[in-house]
């Protein structure tokens, strides 16, 4: 589904945020991003929607160069759910129709509601305004409001940082039900070693830029063999270990 | 019959400096050490009206439109840097107000010419050009700080709209709103509150020059509406040639100040 070849990113002052990153995302997969603060997941994530561009190197979404691809649709196809919920103002129903609106297409009442059961939320709940809805809802509305534009792949930037663990566990079972019942594919952007454990089939260990390790999330996590995997998952400061690029389970 | 007219109007002129000596008078009694400044403060305006009026005279009889332009785009220039700097942080700020300013002062006194509200006289264009470029470089400052200040808190939002497949102009669409209505606030404020709390300098102007002051508001009702119109294009054009420097060719955010 989406292939990242050989990606680095230089900020506009000369900073080099991710060094020579390879790996593939299958259809369907949940795959998180993991690594300590300013290891460069969220840059990471954002160059595969293109709001940091992917140069040099290239990211391809089924087979096609996503610099090739108009800017507009491929942020449709790859859609998008950050830390905070990051709602519009106005009411849940106009958060959910944002996106058809942008090519003026305007969804009915009952599309709206549907989409906001895709997400578990009620319906009573389409015309409350969004300054009213609690940060599990409107985390849930950030999901629905993506779906909106029908998307194959979604890219998650740590949306359960802010939120409760009962919240937490509902988006965690929310993004498995859309995998499994819409057949999307997740880019999940953690810094919780257990969330990964729990949502994910593949983890990619990223730390000062540098892919550190990459492979089945299980296999990854239980090795204890890799100590800078270890020491990460026991919550110790990582970066400034030295880093072996590629890792013991890399297999791009 | 004007209240102050060539140099008959010296005596009077000398004898407003008495107004002078008695506020200098109560520094000094007062002890509060202004006396040097307000005889600095005297003697400079002193001279730098009479400098302004020389030059005005000489300015005014030219019958050369290009002169005309040339000193229009001057004051455009001046008046660009300087709204240019209230909005420091926005990309290319200057060129922005620059053009902005052009902009509405163009489709102003155009219009104004046009519909024959005014003759095309270095006499009237100038002293008005400077009114509405005066303006509109207030309007255009205000408006590029205010870009800066909503691009910079609103950037999450901005860019889950670009996430969600908006252009940048979908993206900032609620801010560039907001920024237009707080540029022009201030200007439609005036206006509403004019006469009542307020005779504007036109007006007073006009009355102090001999005109009846029926005559002196209609003229001051064309210059409010001109200062509103030119107000509200300058602010558009810089609102939306403003908002452009934040975003790349491929709709990502960038130069957003820390």
């Amino acid at each position: 589904m989406l292939d990242v070849r050989h990606l680095t990113y230089t900020t506009v002052d000369g900073t080099t945020l991710l060094k020579d990153i390879s790996f593939q995302v299958a259809p369907k997969a949940i795959v998180t991003l993991m690594g300590p603060s300013g290891s460069g997941k969220s840059t990471l994530l954002r160059t595969l929607n293109r709001l940091n561009e992917p140069a040099p190197g290239t990211v391809w979404l089924k087979e096609r160069d996503i610099t090739t691809i108009p800017v507009v649709e491929l942020r449709r196809a790859v859609g998008m759910v950050f830390q905070s919920a990051a709602l519009f103002d106005g009411t849940v129903a106009d958060n959910v129709r944002y996106g058809p609106a942008l090519l003026k297409q305007r969804l009915s009442d009952a599309e709206c509601v549907a989409l906001l059961a895709q997400v578990g939320l009620p319906a009573e709940l389409l015309e409350r305004n969004i300054g009213l809805v609690s940060g599990g809802q409107a985390q849930r509305v950030a999901f629905a409001r993506a779906l909106a534009n029908q998307p194959s792949v979604l890219l998650l930037d740590e949306p359960t940082s802010a939120l409760d663990p009962a919240a937490t566990l509902m988006i965690e079972q929310l993004v498995r039900d859309l995998r499994d019942r819409l057949g999307l594919t997740f880019v999940w952007v953690t810094h919780n070693v257990a969330q990964a454990r729990r949502v994910s089939d593949r983890t990619l260990l990223l730390v000062n830029g540098i892919v550190a390790d990459w492979g089945d999330t299980g296999h990854l996590l239980d090795d204890t063999h890799h100590d800078l995997v270890q020491r990460f998952a026991l919550g110790e400061d990582v970066s400034q270990l030295p880093v072996q690029p590629g890792g013991p389970h890399a297999n791009p | 019959m004007p209240i102050l007219s060539g140099l008959d109007a010296l005596p009077r002129v000398l004898a407003a400096l008495v107004l002078v000596i008695v506020a200098a008078g109560i520094a000094w009694w007062q002890k509060v050490d202004l006396e040097r400044d307000i005889g600095v403060a005297t003697v400079r305006s002193f001279v730098q009206l009479i400098a302004i009026g020389y030059i005005l005279e000489a300015v005014f009889d030219t019958t050369n439109p290009l002169f005309i332009v040339l000193i229009l785009m001057v004051m455009t220039t001046i008046a660009g840097y300087t709204a240019g700097q209230r909005g420091a942080g926005v990309p290319n700020a200057r060129l922005v107000a620059g053009v902005a300013i052009a902009a509405g002062t163009l489709v102003t006194l155009g219009l104004l010419v046009g519909l024959r509200v005014f003759r095309f006289e270095a006499r009237l264009i100038i002293p008005i050009g400077g009114m509405v470029i005066g303006n509109a470089m207030t309007t255009c400052g205000l408006v590029l700080a205010r870009l800066r200040d909503e691009i910079k808190t609103t950037r999450t939002q901005i860019e889950a709209a670009l996430a969600l497949g908006a252009t940048p102009r979908q993206s900032v669409a609620g801010q560039l709103r907001r920024v237009l209505k707080s540029g022009l606030l201030p200007v439609i404020d005036s206006t509403k509150i004019v006469g009542i709390i307020q005779l504007p300098g036109t007006m007073t102007g006009m009355i102090l020059g001999g005109a009846t002051p029926l005559a002196a508001v209609q003229t001051q009702i064309i210059v409010l509406y001109m200062l509103l119109g030119a107000a509200a294009f300058s602010a558009l054009a810089t609102a939306l040639l403003g908002y452009r420097g934040f975003f790349s060719a491929a709709y990502q955010v960038q130069h957003v100040p820390q």
